[in-house]
């Protein structure tokens, strides 16, 4: 049943128009939707698009969903503006993506299949237009081409911005390319005799025009990680291909020869986790990328490398699980396992990026700290973000000096595994003479013999928990904005949505503090306790069924109050409204307890 | 096999579930499927006494399209659910559905050990030389210059070759057979099925979205010239120098299957527990 | 025919099994087209299951079955793999159009003459080549009645097969 939303957008947000266009077998609403976004990063707009499709190989229906704002854009809205349906095949199977308002339109072809109720039924406006025929009447065009510039147009795209997305993609004939930007603009001219509810956004400066407006990026989680990577200085990578993680390995294959590093396909997880760490060892710095299955098959490799103390990241991009689950959903159920998830006791970094552009910092970051301190770093990423399109500002960063801290021959015995103040041990690299070392899974002691004797495990294990509990992580370990005394905290994608939904309420008059965490293993506690100072009651946001980063919290104590969770599993996105309401129903029933006290 | 029920008489299609399959039109399954109910058909084996279990891919979809018990597991790990479903029930047959990709690269392992150990099972593995999956990988049977994305140019290493691995390790019955040959596919099948043992039957089967140049399989595939043969040296010198398109029995062995189930039991829990006694 | 049919009761089994087959087939090709949204070519393969079921029944009558016998229900020592009159499973395309489908159709018709033709000269005068030489002259029939329907039918432009999207799987 399509949702309808009941909290509009309040006044003083930036607009936003939220666009789906959707269509089967062969209409190209996917290739549609891409140019869409494009087109509106050359007219200096912003947004986010994600895309949603039957279980068919080709042909299957499908649907892009994009919102665009002159503002940037982390997170759907709570409902569309505009679908627009190349054909209705199936498409009701996305009604619970597609939510309408009764200030929607919606539009189909006026010789096709007539709206499907589920759509009908939300009370938008329903406006049809020969589509098909408007397609034939210009040969050798795509029918999704007409969708487009109609999308366009309405949503306040100019249609010359369209045509460089489409010329700069093109890749076929001249001829073909002409008619196709004919039926663009067939498309666009329709626009202005519909009776459309709709408000095009606003023009901003369009790119390139003027000195003022800076270049964007236009890029997907994934290829925003792969870029992290190489900043960090991730020059070897095996890896097994897996959704929704396969485009950050695409990217990286052909990228990492260009900078002097290669690429593995491995024949499985177990492979390319040994093989990261086999490179690593030889120190060359080492990543690998996969989602829940592969890293269930990689823990056993993750253990290897706390023990031994070889520096690598693995990426997972988080999806519907257990198990096999929902490979092409969003969900955040890997924290539990990322974070607790080794035999014996084996810590580990987990960094958890909160937007697409983020997943190049953080991933970025995540390299550093597994290079400095000698130790796996997982990020946890989702399929949200990895699979999603965004316009970023571009995320300005250098790339990070070499970090490891190498053994130098000093004509002394080597120990490797040193006992030192901040338990990170000098590493060799082999082929340097005078340092020659065994690196080992089962415990050791300092000169990395194999030892099962009690003093050595226990400086070890003090090592090994030392040095990751007593770096300095500077500020990046959450993001900490607002005031008072009721704090939500979340992380990762999760972030978009909340963060939307506190601005809401901000602007309602309730004050909200939110602290979006970056950095979930190690824990920061002093750091939590200073961002939770005078707070006194906590949210905990994500989208899982088990709570799990409420449990985590609450098992570290770092907590106030009696801390409560809205933890909402995958498929469907989480949205701003249902999250403002939720919230702000908390922060009532909250003041209405007090009253009753003071009482 | 149970005692023969005379009003019971299993067509072909007793054995397709409604469930109506979402491989792309063109696509070598659909072909396999057929031939795999037909083989059953022929040998009338009632569909709840038979298990098709699968791991991950295009190919493994299949459990859910029969009527007989199914296990859709996960990527490369069929062979290994398989062995201990059979092991613990001996009665039931046993097929195991999978796909180059999850049969020999992840489950490469599983293959070898499942030849080895010779358990009384069926596999069949559709090969199209690429994962179907992910949008078009190199598989372990895909050209080593098989330009693609994550491997650009090719992977550059040799591809894998299923039946001399299988006949190294173990299979007691090696065959190849092809998606456009459906009754030739079921003929085979059905004597995989009949054949004590691990029997591997690969099923070349064309992938047209992915590897739409494999419609000229068509023309490649050709009967082998000669019967199956009970020697494995004479077996492992035909599929060492046969060009990939050879259709047919390659190898029928005569090794005895790994004993499975277990035996009568010979006494109760509390006898072994009285052995503690002093 | 790796065998050529010696009794009329064989050859009529051989004719059922062919109808059998095709009525399989392009239900098949119905619902896989219905499931990747190409409904007009869906339905025209469901319309021509629905012919070759009459021809089912036509066979049948004939020979006064009421049900299949055994001998239709066997595997067929076919040469080259297949039915004639099945459409190989390779030669359908998500984005195909009726005049494709019928185009099939056609070649699977005059494969299907073609074999009775042979069976014809196989056999020797009696009431097998008689059952052959009607079976013939039907499946010449069907050839023109797929003729004229194609005739009826708009020709697809070259870019038919042009889908902009790529392929997208996620079963891993």
């Amino acid at each position: 049943m399509a949702q309808t939303s009941s909290m509009a957008q309040p006044a003083g947000a930036a607009p936003s128009l939220s666009i789906a266009l959707a269509g089967s077998g062969g209409s190209g609403v996917m290739t549609a939707g891409t140019l869409l976004l494009e087109g509106a990063a050359r007219a200096g707009l912003q947004g986010l698009m994600v895309r949603t499709s039957g279980p068919q190989i080709r042909g299957g229906e499908a649907a892009a969903l994009l919102r665009l704002s002159a503002a940037p854009v982390e997170s759907l809205d709570d409902a569309f503006d505009l679908l627009l349906a190349i054909d209705w095949s199936n498409v009701h199977r996305f009604a619970d993506e597609i939510p309408l308002r009764p200030t929607s339109l919606v539009i189909g072809d006026s010789e096709g299949d007539p709206v499907p109720e589920v759509f009908a039924t939300s009370g938008a406006r329903v406006l049809t237009l020969p589509l098909k025929k408007m397609s034939k009447a210009v040969p050798g065009s795509w029918i999704n081409m007409i969708a487009l510039g109609l999308a366009g147009a309405l949503a306040g795209v100019p249609a010359a911005a369209l045509e460089a997305a489409l010329a700069a993609s093109w890749k076929r004939s001249a001829e073909a390319l002409a008619a196709n930007v004919q039926a663009l603009q067939s498309g666009a001219s329709q626009a202005l005799g519909l009776d459309s509810p709709l408000t095009p956004l606003a023009p901003v400066a369009a790119l390139g025009a003027g000195a003022a407006r800076p270049a964007r990026w236009l890029l997907s989680g994934n290829e925003a990680a792969g870029l992290g990577a190489l900043r960090g200085g991730i020059r070897f990578v095996a890896a097994y291909p897996i959704t929704p993680a396969t485009e950050m390995l695409e990217w990286m294959a052909p990228a990492l020869s260009r900078v002097g590093g290669s690429l593995l396909q491995a024949e499985d997880e177990l492979a390319s986790i040994n093989m990261i760490i086999g490179a690593s060892f030889g120190g060359v710095p080492s990543l690998t990328a996969t989602a829940g299955p592969g890293l269930s098959l990689m823990t056993e490799g993750i253990g290897l490398a706390v023990a031994a103390e070889v520096p690598i990241v693995v990426v997972d991009v988080m999806r519907g699980g257990p198990s096999t689950g929902i490979p092409a959903k969003s969900e955040q159920s890997d924290l539990s396992y990322a974070v607790h998830g080794l035999h014996g006791d084996a810590p580990r970094l987990v960094l958890a990026p909160s937007s697409i552009a983020d997943c190049a910092a953080t991933t970025q970051w995540a390299v550093e700290l597994a290079e400095t301190l000698q130790a796996p770093a997982l990020v946890l990423s989702d399929q949200s973000m990895g699979q999603s399109r965004c316009i970023v500002d571009p995320p300005a960063a250098a790339a990070s000096p070499p970090l490891r801290l190498l053994a130098v021959p000093d004509g002394q015995a080597y120990r490797r595994y040193l006992d030192t103040p901040s338990g990170v041990s000098p590493m060799a690299v082999p082929g340097v003479p005078g340092l020659t070392y065994t690196a080992d899974g089962l415990e050791h002691n300092e000169a990395a013999v194999p030892s099962s004797q009690a003093r050595d495990h226990r400086v070890q294990l003090a090592k090994r928990q030392r040095k990751l509990l007593g770096h300095d992580y500077g500020a990046r370990w959450a993001d900490v904005e607002g005031e008072g005394a009721l704090a939500v905290i979340t992380f990762g994608s999760a972030s978009g949505p909340v963060r939307e939904a506190v601005t809401r309420l901000r602007r309602a008059g309730l004050e909200l503090r939110l602290v979006v965490l970056r950095l979930l293993a190690p824990l920061q506690a002093p750091a939590m306790a200073g961002a939770l100072a005078g707070v006194r009651e906590v949210m905990v946001v994500e989208q899982n069924h088990g709570a799990q980063l409420l449990h985590y919290l609450r098992g570290a104590a770092l907590l106030p109050g009696r801390p409560q969770g809205i933890h909402l599993p995958g498929p469907l996105p989480l949205r701003p409204a249902g999250l403002a309401e939720a919230l702000a129903a908390w922060a009532q029933a909250l003041h209405d307890a007090q009253e009753r006290r003071a009482a | 096999m149970n005692a023969i029920e005379p009003a019971a008489c299993f067509a072909a299609t007793d054995y397709k579930s409604e469930v109506k399959p979402i491989w792309c039109p063109g696509c070598g399954d659909y072909t396999v499927l057929g031939s795999i109910t037909k083989a059953l058909a022929l040998l009338q084996l009632p569909p709840h006494e038979v298990a098709v279990v699968s791991g991950i891919g295009c190919s493994s979809r299949i459990p859910a399209y029969t009527r007989c018990y199914g296990f859709h597991g996960v990527h490369g790990r069929s062979l290994a659910a398989a062995t201990g479903l059979k092991a613990a029930r001996p009665d039931l047959t046993v097929l195991v559905a999978s796909g180059d990709g999850d049969g020999y690269s992840i489950g490469g392992n599983h293959f070898l050990h499942a030849c080895r150990r010779n358990v009384d099972l069926t596999y069949i593995v559709m090969d199209n030389h690429v994962y179907g999956m992910t949008k078009g990988q190199a598989s372990p049977t895909t050209e080593p210059d098989w330009d693609n994305k994550l491997s650009p140019g090719g992977t550059g290493v040799r591809a894998f070759h299923p039946l001399v691995i299988a006949l190294a390790s173990g299979a007691n019955f090696v065959a190849r057979a092809f998606s456009g040959d459906p009754n030739g596919t079921a003929d085979i099948l059905a004597r995989a099925i009949r054949h004590p043992g691990f029997s591997f039957v690969e099923i070349l089967s064309p992938c047209v979205t992915f590897r739409p140049e494999q419609r000229d399989w068509r023309k490649a595939v050709h009967p082998a010239a000669v019967e199956p043969t009970d020697d494995p040296a004479r077996a492992a010198r035909r599929i060492m120098t046969d060009d990939g398109f050879n259709i047919g029995v390659l190898y029928a062995g005569a090794r005895t299957p790994y004993p499975v189930g277990a035996p009568p039991a010979r006494c109760t829990v509390d006898e072994l527990a009285r052995e503690f006694e002093l | 025919m790796k065998r050529a049919p010696k009794t009329l009761e064989e050859l009529m089994a051989v004719a059922l099994a062919i109808e059998l087959d095709a009525v399989q087939r392009y239900k098949d090709f119905a619902d896989t087209l219905e499931a990747h949204n190409n409904h007009e070519v869906a339905a025209l393969f469901r319309t021509m299951a629905g012919y070759e079921g009459h021809h089912v029944e036509q066979v049948m009558s004939t020979m006064g079955w009421t049900t299949p016998p055994a001998a239709a229900l066997a595997p067929m020592p076919w040469v080259g793999g297949e039915s004639p009159e099945a459409v190989p499973f390779e030669d359908v395309h998500y984005l195909m159009q009726p005049w494709h489908a019928l185009e099939l159709a056609l070649a699977a018709e005059q494969r299907a003459e073609a074999f009775f033709a042979e069976l014809v000269e196989a056999a020797d005068e009696g009431p097998v080549r008689e059952a052959a030489r009607q079976m013939q002259a039907e499946e010449a029939e069907h050839v023109q009645l797929v003729r004229a329907w194609m005739a009826k039918v708009p020709r697809p432009d070259s870019a038919w097969a042009d889908d902009p999207d790529p392929p997208r799987y996620s079963d891993l």
